[in-house]
């Protein structure tokens, strides 16, 4: 199929382009940006005027609930909601039932994704087997079988010699290490950010320290084990300028925050609101701004959805029984430009941390509008104004904090591999005869 | 700005209709509770010792988690008013397998049950229920985990008000484990509304909450110095079964430094009273002599629950003043 995407946006942070220009795909690839070749002939011919067109999002952590919950969604709805919100990969954690740890469990997310024709998942296999944090998996062969990193999913690797070795064994094969460094023990039963509302609410708390001196630890292993390594879900201030610190020293790490926590913080969750409870925990406005001001200087990368589908009654029980998490697909692209409009962040950081940052770090050549490259794009109308309701999630998953208010940007067209797989658009009218 | 989880307390018109937390109610409110509870408290002495202001009504206890005093109070307090009274100790499972607590709550709803008097160990579970039954039901919290205990609150607030006579000019000391009290929150916020003068948070600093101080407390570690002129001494349970960590080296520590003894109850006003929720842990956060001593209104406080449950029953059954 050849198509011609005339007069659009592009924002390509890869190639340093934005600019209203035309983008030509033809057999599945990007033929052009910019000038129309002269022997192009398009059947679909599209009018994108004040339209962005971006490269496909890459989620670097959403979970399909597929093996083990099916109850809760699967691969073939989330994958078909992803590309109803302009992401055309999806990194899926281990942490699945079966645990992703063999290459018969990878292979078989993988095959079931191409049977669903949309988003592309993209697995990360297991650090240790069963998460159990004792015994590194295969994973040269978890590898092989399309795993894109390895990660010990929200399971932490208490065992310093074990994630020592697990960390040095990845970097033998290059393979990504994903972390989400959390000290156990600090943990504990917390549910909260352990500060004003933990103590007015009476809950359980996590403490800031949860996660900086599980941040320190990792730092510190991956200083000696020259692991590639990646830290997921970020939720404190002082974790970003640690990073920051690490990567002034040129360790190899880089770092990922769901978009919730660039939005929401500790006093959102007002009277025991479940839909708030998420994990690492909202923590305070200053964190919230200190997570932002680490996107803007490139500390942290990559901003995901941190997608968590749950049925209805997850979130229908007393706030430490309540599942954490928010499905977070349909509103990740949304949410993220409102950090532009807002001027928090610029449009094309935004577009970066959503695109080619996070294909980088799992090694993939996507995210990018290069000639040659994969036709992965989303066109969204940056304008139009929407309210998010339970019907118009895509996600069977309806759990999110930000049902009925007021978005904008949708997604008009999303594109894999030169096939559309979302159109909201009239494209009839823009057949070619 | 009436606090977040204040707000599903009131109805459409503003009118109480739930008590799950003293946080964002009006003083007026409190004082009307008092009042009312004042009106009650003659009736433990009369022959004939009901009233019919909850006649026909279905009080429904249910009590996920184990309680005597409190759940024994409720049950006097509601048959006093005239309601029939269902007493429900119930285990439940804390996971979203089988039977949720919102499942059970709607079955006995389903029986037309008129009010449910909720404890659970889980903070906002009376909330949560609140927040998922008809309009025409009303929940009373007597005790959600660390969160609230209101009505234990207000039986201390009563007594209070009994042994002092006002609120204005109180120095109170509440002592302990204020990190998984309910109690203790549930007091502080009255206190502050009822406009005592100084309301000092004592214990080791395992056991404090952090930013507690943005509740309107000082905070001290040193008990001595706490009960400088302090006119009210709350004292609070050390949940032993509540330690999950290495809160308090020992019982022997915590006692020397934090138990209440003659000693130390010297530096407090010559006039100061002492109070406890119960149960006490003689030897433990309280000598034997001062829970027994003439300064403690440890009985007087269950005593005055009965009466102060019956006032919040009848106020949020929409109950008229028993004295007009």
């Amino acid at each position: 199929m050849r198509i011609l995407i005339r007069d659009a946006h592009i924002v390509d942070p890869a190639n340093n382009i934005d600019k209203t220009s035309d983008l030509c795909v033809s057999d599945n690839k990007i033929v052009s940006v910019g000038a129309i070749p002269d022997s192009f002939t398009p059947e679909i011919s599209i009018d994108a005027k004040n339209k962005l067109l971006i490269p496909g999002v890459i989620d670097l952590c959403a979970r399909l609930r597929e093996p083990g919950e099916e109850h809760k969604a699967t691969i073939q709805s989330e994958a078909s909601a992803a590309s109803a919100a302009g992401i055309t990969g999806l990194v899926c954690p281990p942490d699945t039932w079966p645990v992703i740890d063999t290459p018969a469990m990878a292979k078989m997310i993988r095959d079931r994704s191409t049977a669903a024709g949309q988003s592309i998942v993209y697995p990360l296999g297991a650090l240790t087997v069963g998460l159990g944090g004792e015994k590194l998996t295969d994973m040269g062969m978890l590898a092989d079988a399309g795993c894109v990193g390895v990660s010990n999913g929200l399971n932490t690797v208490s065992n310093t010699l074990v994630m020592r070795r697990a960390m040095q064994y990845a970097s033998t094969y290059d393979i990504p290490v994903f972390l989400t460094p959390q000290d156990p023990w600090l943990l504990g039963n917390g549910v909260v950010h352990e500060g004003k509302v933990s103590t007015r609410l009476g809950l359980p708390a996590i403490p800031e320290a949860a996660e900086t001196v599980g941040v320190a630890r990792d730092l510190a292993l991956i200083e000696t084990s020259g692991a590639k390594a990646h830290i997921n879900l970020l939720s404190c201030g002082r974790s970003v300028t640690m990073l920051s610190e690490a990567q002034g020293n040129r360790l190899p790490v880089t770092a990922s925050v769901a978009i919730h926590q660039l939005l929401l913080c500790e006093d959102d969750i007002g009277a025991f609101d479940t839909r708030y409870k998420v994990f690492p925990p909202l923590r305070t406005a200053d964190d919230r701004d200190a997570l932002i001001q680490g996107v803007n200087d490139g500390s942290i990368s990559v901003i995901c959805s941190d997608h968590q589908p749950h049925g209805a009654d997850a979130k229908l029980a007393p706030f430490s029984e309540a599942a954490a998490g928010i499905a977070g697909l349909d509103t990740l692209l949304a949410l993220a430009l409102s950090l532009s409009s807002d001027n928090r962040v610029s449009l094309s950081t935004v577009i970066a941390a959503l695109t080619c940052n996070p294909a980088g770090i799992i090694g993939l050549d996507r995210g990018h509008l290069s000639v040659g490259a994969s036709a992965d794009l989303c066109l969204i109308d940056p304008a139009e104004k929407w309210v998010l309701t339970a019907e118009l999630m895509h996600s069977r998953g309806r759990n999110s904090p930000f049902l009925n208010r007021p978005l904008q940007g949708r997604v008009q067209l999303t594109m894999i591999g030169g096939q559309i797989v979302f159109n909201i658009l009239d494209t009839d009218s823009q057949q070619c005869h | 700005m009436v606090p977040s989880d204040s707000k599903v307390q009131f109805d459409k018109n503003g009118r109480l209709k739930h008590f799950l937390t003293i946080n964002g109610l009006p003083r007026e409110t409190l004082v009307q509770i008092l009042d009312t509870a004042e009106s009650f408290i003659s009736f433990g002495q009369r022959e004939i010792r009901k009233v019919p202001l909850l006649r026909g009504k279905t009080v429904v206890n249910l009590f996920f988690e184990p309680s005597t005093r409190t759940r024994t109070t409720f049950e006097i307090a509601a048959k006093r008013l005239s309601a029939d009274v269902i007493n429900l100790n119930a285990a439940r499972m804390s996971t979203s397998k089988g039977e949720t607590i919102l499942d059970t709550v709607r079955t006995l709803e389903a029986m037309h049950t008129d009010m449910f008097v909720v404890r659970d160990s889980a903070s906002g579970a009376p909330h949560l229920i609140a927040s998922h039954l008809p309009e025409h039901v009303r929940v009373i919290n007597a005790g959600d985990g660390r969160h609230a205990h209101p009505t234990q609150a207000m039986l201390d607030m009563f007594t209070i008000r009994r042994e002092k006579g006002k609120f204005s000019g109180l120095k109170v000391a509440i002592i302990g484990d204020v990190l998984h009290s309910r109690v203790a929150r549930s007091q502080i916020h009255a206190l502050s509304i009822l406009g005592v003068d100084e309301i000092r948070v004592i214990g080791p600093r395992t056991l404090i909450p952090t930013e507690i101080e943005q509740m309107g407390v000082q905070v001290t570690s040193d008990m001595e110095a706490g009960l400088d002129g302090i006119d009210v001494v709350m004292m609070l349970r050390l949940q032993r079964e509540r330690m999950d960590g290495q809160l308090v080296p020992s019982e022997q520590e915590y006692f020397s430094r934090y138990g209440l003894t003659d000693e130390k109850l010297k530096k407090a006003d010559e006039g100061a009273i002492v109070m406890h929720p119960g149960p006490i842990n003689r030897g433990l956060e309280i000598a034997s002599s001062v829970a027994d001593g003439d300064r403690s209104v440890i009985l007087s406080q269950v005593t005055n629950g009965i009466a102060v449950r019956m006032s919040i029953m009848a106020t949020l059954m929409g109950g008229q003043d028993p004295r007009s």
